[in-house]
C-alpha cells in the first residue's frame, strides 16, 4: 500500500524516507526552489520551497512526507512570500542579468520570472565581493553567489575535494575556497567537476563557453522553470549547451 | 604567494594541538587558544590546524570566520569590546567608548597603527546589572567610567599583560535581591543524587513529571517529556529511530549556558554561586536518561568562570559525585566537560549549540530529527537550560509535589529574573511564577517605568497599560530578562538597538533571516537618521511578516518582534522621527560627500550640498 499526502488538493504518493519535495518532484509538481537538487542531501536554506503543512510553514525539501499531510504550495500568499525572498537574493548580491553569461540558463533568473518579479523592490546593498579569475578554466564571481552550498556539497560529496566552504556569518557570509592563498587557481578544482555543474546562478562558470549557445536559445528562454522541470529532472546548472 | 609571517607556526601551535589531540570536535577550542596566543588566526595557522585535524582548510576557515571573538585578520594585542546592549547605551557606553578611542588615538573598528589595540562593540555581555561593561581579550570588565578607562588605557600603553591588571577592574558581583526556594535554601552537594539513587530512576523521572517542570530557556517544553524521549530513543548511524527503553546507546546531557539573550544574566549568577546545584541537576538527568557524558556549553563572555567551574568539577570528582560509580553505585558513570563558545548568540539555539560543540559553525540544524533522538554526534541528547538543571536538582531532593506547590498550574516552581535598566536595584530576583510585572517593578524600584522588555529582544515588549500581566507560560513566558525603561526613554532607540543585534547575530544560513534582518536594520537606520517615511513603517511590518513565517529558526522568527511590538504599543516614538513625506530615498547625497570632506580636510559651507 503506498502512502499519500495531498499537495494543493492533489493526492500524491510517497514512500518512507521521502520528503515533501521528493514526492512533489516525482509527481511532476513544481515547488520553487534554489538550494535543492535531488542529487544532493537537502539543505533547506533558500526557503523558496516553503509550503504550508497543516497550517504551519515548513521547508518542503527537508520535511519528511507523513501520511495524511495537507500541503499547500501554489497559493497566492506563499508565492508572494517566495517573490520577496527572491528579491532579497537579488538585492543582497550584485546580479547583472543582461550581461551575465548564465542568462537564460540561470535558475535564480528563471525563478524570478516564474514568480513574476518585476523589480528588486528593496534598495540594493551593492556589496563589495571578490571575483576570482585565478583558475585557467574556471571563474568564481562571488557577486552572484546565493549561498545555496550546492557547490560545497558537490565538491565534498561527489568530487571528494571539498574545494568550497562558507565563512563569515550573517550578511557577511562569504564563499571561501580550499587553498592557502584563498584563490581558486591554487585548488584542485577542474572544469569537469560536479561542483561546476550545480551552481543555480552565474557564480561558478566554466571559462570560454559562455556564449556557445546564444542567448535566446537557452533553457529558460523557451520554457518556464516549472515546465522545464516537469519535462526533465532537475539538471540545469552549468548547462551552457 | 604572500610572504609567510609565521614560518614557525608548527612549533608555536604544537602545545595547543597537543593539549586538544587530533580531535576535530575540539576545533573551536583550538581556535580560541590560537586567538589567545597570536591575537588572531593567521592563514598559516588555518593550514596547520587543517592538516593536524585532517579536515579541509575551508572548514577551519569557516569556523574561524563564524564566531565574533575569533579574527582572521590581524587584530590588536589588546582587543577591547564594549558591550552594546540597550542597557549599556542607557548607561552611556557609546560616549565612554568614544572617550576611550580618543584617549588611545584609535578609530572604532580599526586596529591601531602600532597593532597595539583595537576598540569596537559587541553584543550584550551579560553584565547589565553592573554596566557599562566590556571585554578585554575576552575577560569581562564591569562598571566602566572615565576613571577606569583612564587606568585601562594606561595599562594598555604600558603593555601590561591582562592577567596582571588590578582585579577590581574584573570584579563581578551576584546582586541577588530576592531569594525563594531555588536560591534560598541551603543545598548540600550530593544530597539530590543520593535521594535519586534511593528513589530509583523511573521514580525520579515520575517526580520530574509530577513537578511539571518546564524548560527555563523560554520555550517551556516539559522537561520530563524531553528526558523520556531521550531515554527511549535508540539512534542509529543513519535513518530512523526505534523507541525501546531497553536499548543502551550512548546519550549526552548538555547544559546550555550560552546565555546570549540581551538583558539576561541569571545563568551567570547560578554558575558563580550555585554551580553545584547545576552540576547535580545534570547528574540526575544523566542517571534518568542513561548518559555517561555531559557538556556545559559556556558562552565566551563568561570565560572568567572557566577555572572556578573546573575547580567545582574537580571537587565533585574527588567527592565521588562525578566519574565512575558515582556515590558507590556500580555502573553509574558520568562526567562533565566544559566547552567554551566564542561570541555567537545563535549557539543558544539547541541544534546550533550542538553543531558548535562538534567544532562546527553554529548553524541550526534542519528538524526533524530533533536532538533528543539525533543530537551530539547523532546520538540522543538532552539540552536544557542552566536554571532547568538547578530546578531538577531541587526536585530530585524534595520531590515533584513540593515543587508543583509553587507557581501556577501551567508554570510550576519559581523563576529567576535578571532585572536591569531604569530601576534603583538591578540584579537577580527569584519569584514564584504568576507574579505581576507591577509587583516586580515595585520591588526593584522601577517607579517611573513606562515599558518593560520581557525575555529580551526576542521576547515581548510590555507597556505601562499592561503592568498587571503575569510572569508565567500562560501569559508572559520568559527566559529571564527584564529590562525596564522609564518615561523619558525613547522606545525607538531600544527597537533600533535590537534590530542591529539581530542583524549582527543572524547566522546567515537562510535567506529571510540573513537578508531580512539586514534590510530591517537599514530601514531603522534610515528612520533614525531622520529620513523615514510612513512607507518605511509599512515595509517594516511587511518584513516582520516574512521573517516570522519563512525563517529557519527562532532567531529569524523573533527578529522582528521588537519592531512590531514597539510599532504597536508606542507608535508615536516612530512617528516623531518620520519626515512627513510619502517617500524619501535612503541615499543621502550630502552624506556621500563625507569621505571627500575627510580627505580634503574641508568642512566649510561649500563642502556641503
Amino acid at each position: 500500500m503506498s502512502k499519500t499526502i495531498s499537495i494543493d488538493g492533489q493526492a500524491v504518493a510517497f514512500s518512507d524516507g521521502q520528503t515533501i519535495m521528493d514526492a512533489a518532484l516525482a509527481a511532476g509538481i513544481y515547488i520553487p526552489h534554489l538550494c535543492h537538487n535531488p542529487e544532493f542531501k537537502p539543505h533547506g536554506s533558500c526557503k523558496l520551497c516553503t509550503v504550508k503543512v497543516n497550517g504551519r510553514n515548513v521547508a518542503s525539501c527537508t520535511m519528511p512526507a507523513v501520511e495524511g499531510q495537507e500541503v499547500l504550495s501554489d497559493t497566492g500568499e506563499l508565492n508572494a512570500e517566495r517573490l520577496v525572498l527572491t528579491q532579497m537574493l537579488f538585492v543582497e548580491g550584485n546580479h547583472l542579468c543582461p550581461g551575465c553569461e548564465k542568462s537564460g540558463n540561470c535558475q535564480l533568473q528563471a525563478v524570478a520570472y516564474y514568480l513574476g518579479m518585476m523589480s528588486p523592490h528593496f534598495n540594493h546593498f551593492y556589496p563589495q565581493r571578490e571575483v576570482d579569475a585565478s583558475h585557467p578554466d574556471v571563474l568564481l564571481d562571488r557577486n552572484r553567489c546565493i549561498y545555496c552550498e550546492l557547490c560545497v556539497r558537490a565538491s565534498r560529496d561527489v568530487d571528494g575535494k571539498s574545494v568550497f566552504g562558507l565563512s563569515g556569518r550573517g550578511i557577511g557570509t562569504t564563499l571561501v575556497v580550499n587553498s592557502t592563498s584563498g584563490r581558486l587557481g591554487d585548488t584542485s578544482i577542474a572544469a569537469t567537476d560536479k561542483a561546476m555543474q550545480v551552481c543555480p546562478t552565474g557564480a561558478l562558470l566554466v571559462k570560454r563557453r559562455g556564449f556557445a549557445v546564444p542567448i535566446g536559445d537557452r533553457i529558460y528562454d523557451h520554457l518556464s522553470i516549472k515546465d522545464h522541470l516537469s519535462i526533465k529532472e532537475v539538471q540545469t546548472g552549468g548547462d551552457h549547451e | 604567494m604572500e610572504p609567510c609571517e609565521f614560518p614557525d607556526i608548527e612549533q608555536r601551535l604544537s602545545p595547543v594541538l597537543q593539549r586538544h589531540g587530533a580531535d576535530a570536535s575540539r576545533l573551536l577550542q583550538i581556535l580560541r587558544d590560537v586567538q589567545d596566543t597570536l591575537h588572531f588566526i593567521p592563514p598559516e595557522a588555518v593550514t596547520c590546524i587543517s592538516s593536524h585535524l585532517g579536515i579541509p582548510r575551508d572548514s577551519v576557515e569557516g569556523v574561524a570566520g563564524f564566531y565574533s571573538f575569533l579574527s582572521l585578520q590581524p587584530a590588536g594585542e589588546y582587543r577591547v569590546l564594549f558591550s552594546d546592549n540597550i542597557t549599556d547605551n542607557m548607561l552611556g557606553n557609546r560616549e565612554l567608548m568614544q572617550y576611550f578611542c580618543n584617549k588611545l588615538w584609535v578609530e572604532q573598528g580599526r586596529v591601531s597603527e602600532d597593532n597595539l589595540v583595537s576598540v569596537d562593540t559587541t553584543s550584550c555581555t551579560g553584565m547589565c546589572d553592573q554596566g557599562p561593561a566590556a571585554l578585554v581579550n575576552g575577560w569581562a570588565l564591569t562598571n566602566l567610567d572615565q576613571n577606569r578607562l583612564d587606568l585601562i588605557a594606561e595599562l594598555i600603553r604600558s603593555r601590561k599583560p591582562v592577567a596582571d591588571w588590578p582585579p577590581m577592574l574584573f570584579e563581578v558581583v551576584d546582586n541577588i535581591r530576592r531569594k525563594d526556594t531555588l536560591l534560598g535554601d541551603a543545598f548540600e552537594s550530593g544530597s539530590a543524587i543520593r535521594a535519586t539513587l534511593t528513589r530509583g530512576t523511573r521514580e525520579t523521572l515520575a517526580e520530574v513529571d509530577k513537578a511539571n517542570l518546564r524548560g527555563r530557556g523560554g520555550a517551556g517544553f516539559k522537561t520530563a517529556s524531553k528526558w523520556t524521549f531521550c531515554h527511549a530513543a535508540v539512534a542509529e548511524e543513519e535513518g530512523s529511530v526505534i523507541c525501546d527503553i531497553g536499548g543502551n546507546p550512548e546519550r549526552f546531557i548538555v547544559c546550555n549556558a550560552d546565555e546570549g539573550e540581551p538583558g539576561t544574566f541569571k545563568d551567570r549568577v547560578l554558575l558563580t554561586s550555585y554551580a553545584d546545584l547545576v552540576f547535580e541537576g545534570m547528574t540526575i538527568g544523566a542517571r534518568v536518561v542513561g548518559a555517561s557524558k555531559g557538556f556545559l556549553y559556556l558562552r565566551g563572555e563568561y570565560r572568567y568562570l572557566l577555572e572556578p567551574l573546573e575547580a567545582v568539577l574537580k571537587r565533585r570528582r574527588e567527592a565521588g559525585l562525578l566519574g565512575d560509580n558515582i556515590l558507590g553505585e556500580a555502573g553509574f558513570s558520568f562526567d562533565i566537560e566544559i566547552h567554551l563558545g566564542a561570541g555567537a548568540y545563535i549557539c543558544g539555539e539547541e541544534s546550533a549549540l550542538i553543531e558548535s560543540l562538534e567544532g562546527k559553525r553554529g548553524r541550526p540544524r534542519n528538524r526533524p530529527p530533533f536532538p533528543v533522538t539525533h543530537g551530539y554526534k547523532g546520538r540522543p541528547t538532552v539540552v536544557d537550560n542552566v536554571e532547568t538543571f538547578a530546578a531538577a536538582a531541587k526536585i530530585g531532593l524534595h520531590g515533584g509535589e513540593w515543587f508543583a506547590a509553587q507557581g501556577t498550574p501551567q508554570s510550576t516552581g519559581t523563576k529567576l529574573l535578571s532585572i536591569s535598566g531604569d530601576v534603583s536595584r538591578p540584579g537577580i530576583y527569584e519569584y514564584p511564577f504568576g507574579v505581576t510585572v507591577e509587583q516586580i517593578l515595585r520591588d526593584c524600584g522601577g517607579d517611573d517605568a513606562h515599558a518593560v522588555q520581557i525575555s529580551g529582544p526576542s521576547g515581548t515588549l510590555v507597556s505601562w497599560q499592561e503592568f498587571g500581566r503575569r510572569i508565567a507560560f500562560e501569559d508572559l513566558p520568559t527566559a529571564g530578562a527584564f529590562m525596564v525603561f522609564h518615561r523619558k526613554r525613547e522606545m525607538f532607540a531600544a527597537a533600533h538597538n535590537f534590530t542591529h543585534f539581530f542583524a549582527h547575530e543572524s547566522c546567515g544560513f537562510c535567506t529571510p533571516c540573513r537578508v531580512g534582518t539586514e534590510l530591517q536594520k537599514k530601514i531603522m537606520d534610515k528612520i533614525a537618521g531622520g529620513h523615514g517615511t510612513p512607507a518605511d513603517l509599512e515595509e517594516l511590518k511587511h518584513l516582520g511578516g516574512i521573517l516570522g513565517s519563512m525563517s529557519h529558526c527562532g532567531l529569524g522568527h523573533s527578529a522582528a518582534n521588537p519592531v512590531l511590538d514597539t510599532l504597536k504599543k508606542f507608535p508615536g516614538t516612530f512617528e516623531r522621527k518620520l519626515k512627513a513625506l510619502a517617500f524619501e530615498p535612503a541615499f543621502d547625497l550630502d552624506g556621500a560627500l563625507e569621505t571627500a570632506r575627510k580627505i580634503t580636510g574641508r568642512d566649510d559651507e561649500w563642502a556641503h550640498l
